[in-house]
């Protein structure tokens, strides 16, 4: 306990020397190659000690995003400004920002201590003020015992140590984190991402943080950005967009397992809910929230595996088979096939027996239904 | 079955010692050829070569060729010479090409990928048949030394040394081997705030011990080796490498034990050089792929 409390003293220190305010904005944000636009008018804005998650799929333009605003890209219109500054043409080093990168870009022929000194070096600080802030990086991230070592000498997870260690020591007004954890594998990125974590509340830093993995995207954001196709789709806090995803694409992309899409038919319509329907599903009234529908129109009902549960039979919103179950202990997922063919995945949180091919009932709480316009 | 194995094992292990060997000597005889020859007179020297006595030191052996490869030719200028030519301008064109190299690999410029493939087409075009253009160019060319402005190189340090600091295949190596560093240590250390000529000094440079050791090894024999060059532009015995030398042992019959140990005395400076980078030699081939 006591060194837990050390540890955030230390981090309200470092956050207090010198560190400017370092709010951001994107506005109307676009980067072309050749003619392939990949950035398409992105506007952002991430306050001062934020937490940013930038997610998407791979190519959704996260990774370019985020080295735009370190400098690494050049930017081919908008404004971006770091600071209250507009830094489009500034180099990296004139933003205040630093980085830690997928595969570490750590220098292989510098020891730990060397490593996380690097910038403090290039800017000619004193000896006594380098060592001051690498102990003090290295108190934080608990790697004392690593600092003469060289990187190749390092586990996967000391060397993502050593890469966020340096920009520790730089005491930066925004970090910027390039997927850190994509090449740790399971255990160790979970641990990982609590440290980031923690490091954020300890520092009380700006952080932008590109990931593809929703669950690092939920668990450690603010804010999160959900981008597609170099496009902003949502922003929001974490829980907002997984309670409230404004199209198909964030709520399939938020949540694990994914959302269940079935095509329906409006029977009946309001400005508050719908009646919906389709051949292997008992008609049911959900909210529309704020979504326009038209009777007779196709639209999309989004069900979370989660928001599903098995019902005495002949009792069920939903009736399908049992094609496969995954047993996780505390959860259990199941693959059913309804009867016009289409699959829903239903997770229970409980651990549970099913057999292949087993008839099973469906409900579902309708206020916790989503509704899509069919071409969203 | 296991001792059938085993034999087995030994037979194959046997044949490719064998193998080893032989290709071995094949590199070895001419050396050992050259060294033992280099002690023998004239003419033991040339009837030992019908037999496997040529690689023996057996006969007569002296120092007198020795002695008289150094009274023939002032060897020990020859040799500071090429050793300084050489060295001065391996260290010149690591430091300009590795900058020409870094700087086609990691800044954006325009006209940068013409320009490299200028630079890669400058390797096939033979030396012979710019010899004499650049000659002319070069006997012009002004230069302001201790004593003022002169104009024209030739019989000069410098016509041997400034026209081959540059060449496509040194830079070649170089951007070769800076394609493979990863990007991302160069956009850290940008992000860290070092500029471009930081990141030349402090990065790049340090990573970079295989192919500098290469391109060093490859321009030293190639400077080392110079003959028609300084054959053409220098005619004071002053600025003489060790190559033109030779042509003081041809003059009127060729002293064979003379010339050999002139060779030998001149070989040691290259197969100093060699052992002395032959470890970061081999592993830069094995990581660069580039052949010596």
């Amino acid at each position: 306990m006591s060194m837990l409390l050390a540890i955030c003293n230390l981090g309200r220190i470092l956050t207090r020397e010198g560190r400017e305010m370092a709010e951001i904005k994107l506005r109307g944000l676009r980067k072309s190659y050749g003619g392939h636009e990949v950035i398409r008018g992105v506007d952002i804005d991430i306050a001062d000690g934020e937490f940013c998650v930038f997610v998407g799929p791979s190519g959704c333009g996260k990774s370019t995003l985020l080295r735009m605003v370190a400098g690494l890209e050049d930017i081919t219109d908008g404004t971006l400004e770091i600071g209250g500054q507009r830094v489009n043409e500034a180099q990296p080093r004139d933003r205040g920002v630093a980085m830690v990168f997928q595969n570490y870009a750590i220098f292989p022929h510098m020891s730990v201590r060397e490593n996380m000194a690097f910038g403090l070096t290039i800017a000619h600080a004193s000896k006594a003020e380098k060592a001051a802030k690498v102990q003090r990086a290295a108190e934080i991230l608990q790697m004392e015992h690593l600092l003469d070592r060289r990187p190749s000498q390092l586990s996967g997870g000391q060397r993502q140590r050593v890469a966020i260690g340096r920009a520790i020591t730089r005491n930066p007004g925004v970090f910027l984190f390039d997927e850190p954890l994509s090449n740790l594998d399971a255990a160790l990125r979970m641990d990982m991402r609590m440290e980031i974590g923690k490091l954020h509340k300890q520092l009380g830093t700006t952080m932008i943080y590109v990931t593809h993995d929703q669950v690092e995207a939920m668990t450690l954001a603010d804010k999160i950005i959900v981008l597609r196709d170099g496009q902003v789709m949502q922003a929001g806090a974490p829980m907002e967009l997984y309670q409230n995803p404004v199209n198909r694409f964030v709520a399939g992309f938020l949540g694990a397992p994914s959302m269940n899409f079935l095509d329906v038919e409006i029977v009946a319509a309001d400005n508050e809910t719908a009646k919906v329907a389709r051949p292997s599903m008992d008609p049911i009234v959900v909210p529309t929230r704020g979504r326009r529908f038209v009777p007779g129109a196709r639209a999309v009902l989004g069900l979370r595996p989660q928001h599903i549960s098995a019902c005495a039979p002949d009792q069920g919103v939903l009736h399908g088979q049992v094609t496969l179950t995954e047993r996780l202990g505390s959860e259990t997922v199941v693959d059913l096939v309804m009867q016009d063919g289409k699959n829903v995945i239903a997770a229970f949180g409980e651990d549970k027996e099913f057999e292949r091919g087993q008839r099973v009932d469906l409900i579902f709480a309708p206020e916790q239904a989503h509704l899509f316009e069919e071409e969203s | 079955m296991a001792a059938i194995r085993a034999d087995n094992h030994r037979l194959r292990l046997a044949v490719r010692y064998l193998v080893l060997i032989l290709i071995a000597a094949i590199f070895i005889f001419p050396l050992m050829f050259m060294v033992m020859s280099s002690f023998k007179p004239s003419d033991q020297l040339l009837s030992d070569t019908s037999s496997l006595r040529a690689f023996l030191p057996v006969g007569d052996l002296s120092l007198h060729n020795y002695m008289g490869a150094f009274e023939r030719a002032p060897v020990g200028l020859f040799v500071v010479n090429s050793i300084f030519v050489t060295s001065t301008t391996v260290l010149l064109s690591l430091l300009v090409c590795s900058l020409a190299g870094f700087s086609f690999v990691f800044l954006q410029w325009r006209g940068r990928d013409v320009m490299l493939s200028i630079v890669l087409a400058t390797l096939i075009v033979p030396f012979e048949t710019i010899a004499i253009p650049l000659l002319l160019e070069v006997s012009k060319l002004p230069w302001l030394g201790l004593s003022g402005l002169e104009w024209g190189w030739l019989d000069s340090y410098r016509v041997q040394i400034i026209p081959w600091i540059a060449d496509g295949l040194t830079i070649f190596l170089f951007v070769q081997y800076f394609k493979g560093l990863p990007e991302e240590l160069i956009e850290a250390a940008r992000v860290e705030g070092a500029s471009w000529l930081q990141i030349y000094l402090r990065v790049v440079l340090p990573l970079s011990g295989p192919v500098i050791a290469t391109a060093a090894i490859l321009k030293f024999l190639v400077m080392y080796n110079q003959y028609l060059w300084p054959l053409i532009v220098v005619q004071q015995e002053q600025y003489r490498p060790v190559m033109v030398g030779l042509q003081y042992f041809f003059q009127l019959s060729p002293a064979w034990g003379e010339i050999m140990a002139y060779l030998t005395l001149i070989t040691v400076p290259v197969l100093a050089f060699y052992l002395a980078l032959q470890r970061a030699f081999i592993a830069s081939i094995a990581t660069t792929g580039v052949k010596g």
